[in-house]
């Protein structure tokens, strides 16, 4: 089964990149952009047909590896 | 509000300190006020329990321009230029999560030394993690060198020197010390002194987040969001704004619009204002309003104790605003006139055209309690015996066992993750005595060092501080080096505990007396209580960061062997001090018993000794004798010069494994032509310094007269290993 | 002969190339990023660094400012650039030179001196390098590792536009004198004019026999012959 992970920063960590990459779509000319934040997304293929089996491993790998969770946040779906 | 116990306890203050707070401001702090005492009065800020003992460093010689007081040290250099420098911890943050804590260490460190005018021109550091083989040291040391390289490169400022160490006593606390070097003209130093009413305060650089603010703010009712929203979250360092903030604030500081300007680092904006304000004997009102934020609706609580980074605090000249933000915006910063300076003496904060703060600033800095801890004097074992295996020591294998051990293996695992050579001036990398950069555009350099003691000072706190300090000095010496002054950073446990502040007095009594003797003064530094977990504290670690004056560049001298066929000669006496040697420790096991003792005079006169020969180009290479013995200094010697030695030991009334691994101090090696034997032999002897040749350097092998001959090779081979399988398993 | 090094926002060895240039004679203005038009220059140096904190993609918001379309033109002009580590990141971002450098292939920033083997001495950087063509430079990178298809290497190769690449001591290229992965142990190319070079070592760091040595200077020493 294949489940899609993605990983950002919590909402109070400064986001260094998503401030710089902001500002250079300003000067691109785009200037109704708001905010960026920028985050990781990973496909993660698993060996599980359970569909609950499969939340699970994910939830563990996202915490013990794929966030750092002290400043980061992860969301989980099923592909 | 009502200010319940627990209130006050969440934020780290007694019962006692708050009915001082009461009496010196003559009523009850508001929640806010609260906040800010529990900043300035922590123990980072205020120095309460180390105060009283800090008085007693040495602090001042001719070349001292600026001593402890201010963003960090400035000493004297000749030819108008002044070095600015300073070593902080970040030990709890780099445990917690050690990239960022790590990277935000060095980011505060860089802070305070071009806060000064200076561009910083080097940087160090002392890490130092739990037994190798503990579970969580591999990410720690992982963590931490990628946050330091991570921050520190990005800033393009050259490390050049450091050390890494492991040891069981940092299994839950470990210690991030960072150094950072800057070079300023002598007449262009800024200082954080305010000065002038109404003159504007202004605040550049990052904006201010939630970052760093600490769970005290959980336990009020001022705020009803969410319990997500409350979280206390990590510092996350920036470097690419720093770099910027850099820039500017060097450009700006050209001309003489500052007046007096201070980095956010701990405690943020509370600190900062209420320091610059307080140094200078005026009052300061901020209107919060004019902060700018990242997050939306931030309170005037989180906005005084958000630990953002990459913050200035500046007092310009009135009139030289709009020049200033002129410079800022080309450099993409914020730019806010914040505020400005009083003659009220007190801190006054307005938001939303509210007061919401008035204290006075002599509360907060220098009516903040000071204690006088209660301490015992640590005890000094009585006679151990000899550990029977030591008899039965093959010499070549315990070498070898010390070569490959994580404190003594070649480190370039760690320090080829840092830039070593950007600015172009680097003249000597890390791995040496001591690293040296030039002077920008001139034959001059400064020699930096970092050293630290972890189990000589657990064992006698008086001997292990005056050990670290004559340690620093003969690094320095070692690479043709006037040692010219000191910073240091004490890391201990916690002082509420007779025992732990007993170690922090003794070793303050052990820096100071070295400190004064060598006429090598503390001129900044800082101290980091609290390292201890679960009633386990860590051994006391005073790290040393020594500078060195080179005046020209034609001295410079450094370990390797230079030539096959020269002299090598052993400077000071060996009486073979095997206690808290790394054979007993590192072979045996064995960790009881006195460290070597310091003979202060002997430490001098064979230094100065040394310096003499350096600077009257006697000598080819110079490698100061310390942990390991004289075995191991000779083969450091050896391996980084890629040249062998054939030795005999002098005969000696001590035996050979003790002649070899004892730790005494006071001893350098160095290698000299054979036709200046005469001449070092003289002037040694004029000093009555003690000497004796023990060998001739020579091609592809160490050769030990009856007792071994190994391929130089081979033992590079085992010295560069141990990183690599560490990390591969 | 006249430069213009361009600094940008985080720039790092901006001044160690000025020092270099102007050392060896060479007429430099630095010249910030958001400038429109370049100073009359016969040379345009991208220097290392961190712009723009190596954020998104390293080189990638360097390559969007303003003075860029004018270096563009000025290497339609023929006229001659000089990128180095950061400074071949951003060219690689503009397009002017071919492929991709990734991370360095263990993940980890590298700060060390390698050896190199000058495979191209007829341009104008490296024409001095006929006398000495192997030799050290210093690396300092986390994003080291050329790569580009297979196509454009071996293009690269039969044009002879690889300018340097990583060896040992005497001139071997071989996998394990590799410090980061890259292709074909590739550290420098030129597009296929010769008149644009992007290398990852710092030759504005060897130029001084006190420090580290000269083998930067015959780079410099080049230019200002030509």
């Amino acid at each position: 089964m294949k489940i899609s992970a993605i990983v950002t920063l919590k909402k109070d960590v400064l986001d260094p990149q998503g401030k710089v990459v902001n500002q250079t779509l300003k000067n691109m000319g785009y200037k109704n952009i708001l905010n960026i934040r920028q985050g990781k997304y990973f496909e993660i293929e698993i060996h599980e047909s359970d569909k609950e089996k499969c939340k699970k491993i994910a939830k563990e790998i996202c915490e013990k590896l794929l966030s750092n969770v002290i400043i980061e946040d992860y969301t989980i779906n099923i592909k | 509000m009502k200010i319940s116990k627990e209130t006050i306890s969440n934020h780290g203050l007694k019962e006692s300190e708050y009915k001082k707070i009461i009496l010196l401001i003559g009523r009850e702090p508001n929640l806010l006020e609260l906040g800010i005492f529990s900043a300035m009065w922590n123990e980072h800020c205020s120095y309460k329990s180390s105060k009283k003992y800090l008085k007693n460093l040495p602090t001042k010689n001719k070349n001292v321009i600026q001593g402890p007081g201010e963003n960090a040290g400035v000493i004297d250099v000749g030819d108008e230029d002044a070095i600015v420098f300073k070593i902080e911890s970040h030990n709890h943050p780099s445990f917690i999560e050690p990239y960022q804590g790590a990277a935000t260490g060095v980011g505060g460190i860089v802070r305070d030394v071009f806060t000064m005018g200076a561009r910083p021109i080097a940087t160090l550091n002392s890490i130092h993690f739990g037994s190798h083989k503990h579970s969580k040291t591999k990410n720690l040391l992982s963590g931490v060198v990628s946050g330091i390289g991570g921050y520190g490169n990005c800033l393009g400022i050259p490390t050049i020197g450091g050390e890494v160490k492991f040891n069981s006593s940092y299994n839950e606390n470990i210690l991030v010390n960072a150094m950072a070097v800057g070079l300023v003209k002598k007449n262009k130093i800024f200082y954080s002194k305010a000065q002038g009413i109404n003159q504007p305060v202004i605040y550049v650089g990052s904006k201010t987040g939630k970052d760093g603010i600490h769970g005290a703010s959980m336990a009020s009712a001022e705020f009803d969001e969410n319990a997500e929203d409350k979280k206390p979250t990590v510092q996350v360092g920036d470097p690419f704004t720093e770099k910027l903030l850099l820039e500017a604030c060097l450009e700006l500081m050209k001309d003489d619009s500052i007046i007096s300007i201070q980095d956010m680092g701990a405690a943020g904006l509370t600190s900062s204002s209420v320091e610059m304000a307080s140094k200078g004997n005026l009052g300061i009102e901020i209107d919060l309003d004019k902060i700018p934020c990242r997050e939306k609706q931030m309170s005037p609580y989180e906005m005084m104790l958000s630990e953002s980074q990459e913050r200035m605090l500046l007092i310009l000249k009135l009139g030289k605003e709009k020049k200033a933000k002129a410079i800022f915006d080309k450099w993409g910063l914020d730019f806010s006139i914040i505020g400005k300076t009083t003659d009220t003496k007190n801190l006054v904060l307005n938001f939303n055209k509210n007061q919401v703060a008035n204290l006075p600033l002599s509360s907060l800095s220098k009516d903040a309690p000071i204690y006088d801890r209660k301490w015992k004097k640590n005890l000094v074992s009585s006679k151990v015996n000899t550990p029977k295996e030591l008899r039965s020591l093959k010499i070549l294998e315990s070498l070898k066992k010390i070569l490959m051990s994580p404190n003594n293996c070649e480190k370039s695992w760690v320090w080829d993750q840092y830039d070593q050579t950007v600015m172009g001036d680097t003249i000597r990398k890390p791995g040496g005595d001591a690293g040296v950069v030039r002077i920008h555009g001139k034959n001059k350099g400064i020699a930096v060092t970092v050293d630290s003691s972890t189990h000589y000072c657990l064992a006698n706190p008086i001997i292990g501080g005056k050990q670290v300090v004559c340690e620093a000095w003969r690094n320095l010496i070692s690479v043709g080096a006037k040692p010219m002054a000191v910073t240091n950073c004490l890391n201990f446990g916690n002082p509420e505990k007779d025992k732990i502040m007993g170690q922090f007095v003794e070793t303050i009594d052990g820096i100071s007396q070295a400190c004064s003797y060598l006429d090598f003064p503390v001129v900044s530094g800082n101290v980091s209580f609290y390292n201890e977990t679960n009633n386990k504290s860590i051994s006391p670690t005073p790290t040393i960061g020594g500078v060195g004056l080179i005046k020209d560049l034609e001295n410079l001298v450094s370990q390797n062997f230079k030539e096959t066929n020269n002299c090598i000669m052993v400077i000071g006496k060996t009486t073979g001090h095997l206690y808290q040697s790394e054979l007993f420790r590192e072979i045996l096991n064995f960790k009881e018993g006195q460290p070597p003792s310091i003979n202060l005079f002997n430490e001098k006169n064979n230094g100065l000794g040394v310096f003499n020969l350096a600077s009257k180009k006697l000598l080819n290479s110079i490698h100061d004798i310390s942990s390991g013995g004289l075995i191991l200094a000779l083969s450091e010697m050896c391996i980084s010069g890629k040249i062998g030695a054939k030795i005999k030991i002098p005969t000696t009334n001590i035996g050979k494994i003790e002649y070899l691994f004892g730790e005494d101090q006071s001893r350098y090696l160095i290698e000299i032509k054979d036709k200046n034997i005469k001449e070092v032999s003289k002037i040694l002897d004029k000093s009555s310094i003690y000497y004796e040749i023990i060998g001739k350097t020579q091609k592809k092998y160490l050769d030990l007269e009856n007792e071994f001959k190994i391929d130089i090779d081979e033992l590079a081979k085992i010295n560069s290993d141990w990183f690599k399988n560490y990390f591969r398993n | 002969m006249k430069s213009s090094v361009i600094v940008f926002p985080g720039s790092n060895c901006d001044r160690d190339v000025a020092v270099a240039l102007k050392k060896y004679q060479i007429n430099n203005q630095m010249v910030w990023h958001n400038e429109v038009k370049l100073p009359k220059s016969d040379l345009v140096v991208l220097p290392g660094g961190f712009s723009y904190g190596d954020y998104l993609r390293t080189g990638c918001i360097a390559s969007k400012t303003r003075i860029i379309d004018d270096v563009i033109a000025h290497a339609k002009r023929g006229g001659l650039i000089l990128g180095i580590c950061n400074g071949f990141q951003i060219l690689i971002e503009t397009g002017l030179l071919p492929g991709t450098l990734l991370r360095n292939k263990k993940l980890k920033f590298i700060s060390k001196n390698v050896h190199l083997k000058v495979t191209n001495t007829n341009n104008n950087f490296c024409s001095n390098y006929k006398k000495k063509n192997i030799i050290q430079l210093p690396i300092a990178h986390n994003e080291g590792n050329y790569f580009a298809s297979n196509k454009i290497i071996k293009s690269l190769e039969d044009t002879e536009s690889i300018a340097f690449k990583y060896c040992g001591e005497k001139g071997e290229i071989s996998e394990i004198f590799n410090p980061n992965g890259s292709s074909n142990n590739i550290a420098g190319i030129l597009n296929s004019e010769k008149n644009i070079l992007g290398m990852m070592p710092h030759p504005e760091r060897v130029i001084d026999p006190l420090l580290s040595g000269t083998d930067g200077s015959i780079l410099f020493e080049s230019l200002f012959k030509s």
